[in-house]
């Protein structure tokens, strides 16, 4: 069982706390003039993404968690599993809807997105920052209302519903802030 | 690497040295590399293989300090780098530089004054200082009396304050977790605090108090949550010296920490009499950290640990 002292611990360490997987966010040493070293730290569950606030004794070791981050193409879902494949060694994985969560709105066919895998199993699906989907439903466009800042909802290719200003027409393609769910732009085709 | 801060680092150093220069105190000079080291368990030294054997980079000129008040030196003090193995944060550097100094017949209420006066010389805008007792702070916060709270009672208000602690901890570690977590992010960050009478257990070289629960005679000074110094009413009892020594050398030991040997020729020069006196260490890049405003150490460093 590979473990990690708690003088390495720093930003982005994986670790297992109560049996889940977890990411440290912020690593500090604390030490009061004469007495013991403590690291404050504020670590993510990885399977909650529940932010804690946690402090070891210095000193302390814990257990590594096998955690990587791999850029993987999304494939299809079957309602069930998403899969996903390493586009260099065509391995592929399959999701659940735990992991997938919210992902799943921004997932398009063919798409790259960062598959956060423990044990090799698939914990979390991040998709890009930024994708462009195409709108398959949305009310009739509204012509010279460009300035008004009005807004429609409008539903994409995958699924997602989001609000739209009132000149975008179906079929247009549009670029996502998936962070936010929020309309960025329209991209010329 | 930031010009203007080490021009600032230059002109604290020079006030520094004026300051000690209008009282009368003595700049002096100590070995930073000696065949012994700090016993504290809680403070690790840096070693140097030498043909000899091992040599001890100093964590602070303390010992060989009280060896010059022995010999009759009188009010002195020291600048000079100091080390610590591990500790490395935004408040800590392996590597730092330390002000110390000692005043003969003062105790440390006189001298937790000259502390202040020695800040406020470089921290002119700050509001009146803050002296407390660590009792008192205890009680306003938490309302528990440090010095007598029993271990499930300081384990009870751990839980009650949600803090949540890997490892096992002794009565001293607990009062240093609601020390750290509860206590000192309430220090006012526009004065000083200073914080005096410490448990018996964190005494270090301190004397204790003849109260029927005694307390360590040594204070802390902070800027807002930054601890920026240390001071003690020091042991003169060649024999508590002795036993503090030997017993930090048996925890280190009993918790596997690396050997270091007792400061034979310290205890020795003890046995001569120190004189009564106060003595206090501060970090000088944490002040001049404070003293720029600056959030992190490596800030007011030419090249700090992970570049040096």
């Amino acid at each position: 069982m590979a473990t990690y002292n708690t003088n390495e611990f720093k930003s982005g360490l994986k670790i297992i706390l109560n049996g889940d997987p977890c990411n440290i966010i912020v690593n500090e040493f604390v030490k009061p003039g004469k007495g013991q070293a403590f690291n404050r730290v504020k670590i993510r569950n990885l399977k909650t993404g529940k932010v804690i606030d946690k402090t070891f004794k210095s000193g302390e070791s814990v257990e590594a968690a096998d955690v990587v981050e791999k850029d993987l193409q999304y494939l299809y879902t079957d309602g069930e599993f998403w899969h996903f494949m390493d586009a260099e060694s065509y391995e592929q994985v399959a999701a659940d809807a735990t992991a997938v969560a919210d992902a799943r709105f921004w997932l398009k066919d063919g798409d790259t997105v960062t598959v956060t895998l423990w044990n090799e199993v698939p914990l979390l699906v991040t998709p890009p920052n930024f994708v462009e989907l195409a709108v398959t439903q949305c009310d009739p466009g509204v012509r010279g209302d460009t300035a008004q800042g009005g807004t429609k909802p409008a539903t994409t290719e995958t699924g997602a519903t989001i609000k739209v200003p009132l000149f975008v027409e179906e079929g247009e393609v549009l670029k996502i802030d998936t962070r936010t769910g929020e309309y960025v732009s329209r991209v010329k085709s | 690497m930031d010009v203007t801060v080490l021009q600032e680092r230059a002109r604290l150093l020079q006030a520094v040295r004026a300051f000690f220069d209008q009282r009368k105190v003595l700049e002096v000079e100590t070995p930073a590399l000696s065949s012994s080291g700090n016993t504290d368990p809680s403070i690790q030294s840096f070693q140097v293989a030498d043909s000899e054997g091992l040599r001890y980079l100093h964590t602070s000129p303390e010992y060989a300090m009280k060896r010059l008040l022995v010999a009759g030196a009188g009010d002195i003090y020291q600048i000079c780098k100091v080390w610590r193995a591990g500790e490395l944060g935004r408040y800590h550097q392996p590597e730092f530089t330390m002000l110390e100094w000692y005043r003969l017949g003062f105790d440390y209420h006189a001298l937790m004054r000259e502390v202040e006066a020695l800040m406020l010389l470089l921290l002119p805008t700050l509001a009146a200082s803050r002296f407390v007792s660590y009792r008192q702070l205890f009680l306003e916060v938490l309302d528990i009396d440090p010095h007598s709270a029993r271990d499930v009672v300081l384990s009870a208000c751990m839980a009650q304050q949600q803090l949540d602690v890997v490892g096992e901890l002794s009565r001293s570690e607990k009062l240093d977790v609601l020390m750290t977590h509860c206590i000192e992010p309430g220090f006012a960050v526009d004065r000083l605090t200073f914080v005096f009478d410490y448990p018996a257990e964190q005494k270090a070289l301190a004397c204790l108090s003849d109260e029927d629960i005694p307390v360590a005679q040594r204070f802390e000074v902070y800027l807002g949550q930054v601890e920026l110094g240390n001071g003690y009413q020091e042991q003169t009892d060649a024999a508590l010296n002795a036993e503090v020594l030997y017993t930090d050398q048996r925890i280190r030991q009993q918790r596997q920490l690396p050997e270091v040997p007792p400061d034979e020729r310290f205890l020795q020069a003890m046995q001569q009499g120190l004189p009564r006196c106060a003595g206090v260490a501060v970090g000088l890049d944490r002040l001049l950290m404070c003293v720029l405003g600056k959030k992190k150490l490596q800030e007011v460093i030419s090249f700090s640990w992970t570049v040096a």
